[in-house]
């Protein structure tokens, strides 16, 4: 198969951009989405985020007794392929920067541990050697260390693991709940959500610990903070009067902006130039209990273009990938 | 007039006792102490007497007067069954995020384990386990079903 393509300026009359591919023909739809990739960095100046993937929890059953399973599809919901049985709980599962390696909470052997999943080989393993519960992972921008909560007596804490010589080392140090780290694009800082003041808030300190400074100040809770791609911002989850909102406030507080309220949904995640977020929402049920469905939905940073993202089953815990080509 | 006061008082009390009465009675039905689940609805028993969990306020780990009056029972069985492991589970509702849950659900259960533990039932027998708002007992979307989630359910191991 033989592709080509030319941008046509119609005003100037002067083709902007000219591209082919020799391809497979089953790689058509992957070379739809470079095209469009580069036609949206052509008019926008931005990197688009058509040619990447989704990793996500594809859900299904009873609310009561949900089976989860690891999957991954392309941003448009193609290509959906399930990565594990459902035989044991799985949770939060996150991409590292080249988006060949995943970090998720699975509940194998009823033992709640962060694991790392190699998606081309299916290798799995647990990251280090924690005495509890370890959970809400996320990779460094860099991709060598994981960085997640390890609970404790009653007390979470924030700790990160080298992946390369395995050395772990413990970022928070406080007796009440820290979790769902994120770091900055450069690495420097680090956001997390903390119950510290009495409710559940976010923080931002260095990439070591210090400096811990709490930056939501409005009504409500605020939990699942996401640095920015671009590293201006962050996304999170709000919980104010028995709704939910998703939202982004600059990294210092100022500038807080929701995006989008409903009965229940949370954990935004980044396309990778930083211009759309995807997140689930869950149904509320009826009288009976009945009704429950969670499904995968994207916003534009904007607050337009809210769109269903199609999963096969119902989905929940959506994390997007880099762009595969550059 | 006096009189007439007196009768007004008696009036306005009888009044309150009514409105009061009436609280008590659609607590009842409810099934709620605040918003603390306070029925028997979802609870199994560990023996005869011995309810198997504990219920708890919205983001609370806070264990009530109820929770504790359980806890004390499962310690005396457990001290007359000293083979017997458990595993206490901690649960949210699905009203948080789903990281922050997990960490309420283990904070939970700790608590359950710590009181047992003052009354005498040694760390070795007990393992915690959260599983945040992942395993509800419930599938309502309302306060009620919400305060049957938000539990320290305990497990015998073995």
């Amino acid at each position: 198969l033989r592709v080509e393509f030319r941008l046509w300026d119609v005003l100037a009359g002067k083709e902007m951009m000219a591209l082919a591919f020799t391809t497979v023909p089953n790689n058509w739809r992957r070379v739809g989405h470079i095209i469009t990739d580069k036609v949206y960095e052509r008019l926008t100046g931005e990197k688009g985020y058509f040619d990447t993937r989704i990793i996500y929890v594809a859900e299904e059953g009873p609310k009561t007794k949900r089976i989860k399973k690891l999957a991954i599809m392309d941003q448009d919901g193609a290509n959906n392929k399930f990565l594990t049985l459902g035989n044991e709980l799985v949770l939060t599962p996150r991409f590292n920067p080249t988006s060949q390696m995943v970090t998720y909470l699975s509940y194998f052997r009823n033992l709640p541990r962060v694991y790392l999943l190699d998606i081309e080989t299916g290798m799995q393993e647990v990251v280090g050697d924690f005495p509890g519960m370890t959970f809400a992972p996320r990779f460094s921008p860099d991709g060598k260390k994981i960085i997640m909560s390890f609970a404790k007596d009653g007390n979470s804490d924030i700790y990160t693991m080298d992946l390369e010589n395995r050395i772990v080392e413990k970022i928070t140090n406080h007796p009440s709940i820290d979790t769902s780290p994120s770091y900055s694009p450069d690495g420097k800082y680090i956001c997390f959500n903390s119950d510290r003041s009495g409710y559940q808030q976010i923080y931002i300190m260095n990439s070591d610990g210090s400096n811990v400074k709490r930056i939501s100040f409005g009504r409500g809770l605020y939990g699942t903070p996401v640095w920015s791609p671009r590293g201006d911002l962050i996304a999170f989850t709000k919980l104010h009067k028995g709704k939910f909102y998703i939202g982004v406030m600059r990294t210092d507080g100022s500038g807080e902006r929701l995006l989008t309220e409903n009965f229940y949904q949370e954990a935004p995640s980044w396309s990778p130039n930083g211009r759309v977020l995807i997140f689930y929402r869950e149904t509320k049920t009826d009288n009976e209990g009945k009704g429950f469905s969670a499904k995968l939905w994207s916003i534009d940073l904007t607050g337009y273009n809210e769109r269903l993202v199609e999963t096969p089953t119902d989905a929940s815990d959506p994390s997007w990938s880099s762009l595969l080509t550059n | 007039m006096k009189l007439n006061k007196i009768l007004k008082k008696a009036f306005l009390v009888t009044v309150a006792c009514l409105v009061l009465s009436a609280c008590a009675t659609s607590k009842k039905t409810g099934q709620m102490q605040g918003d603390v689940y306070s029925g028997t609805d979802t609870v199994e028993y560990l023996a005869s007497g011995v309810p198997d969990r504990v219920f708890f306020a919205t983001n609370e780990t806070v264990l009530t007067t109820a929770a504790r009056e359980t806890l004390r029972k499962q310690a005396a069985w457990l001290r007359k069954n000293s083979k017997i492991t458990i595993v206490l589970e901690g649960h949210a509702d699905e009203r948080g995020t789903r990281e922050y849950n997990l960490a309420l659900g283990e904070r939970r259960a700790n608590a359950a384990k710590d009181y047992l533990m003052t009354y005498g039932i040694s760390s070795d027998r007990i393992s915690v386990l959260s599983y945040g708002k992942e395993r509800p007992v419930d599938s309502g979307s309302n306060p009620l079903a919400w305060s049957k989630n938000r539990r320290s359910v305990t497990v015998k191991a073995n």
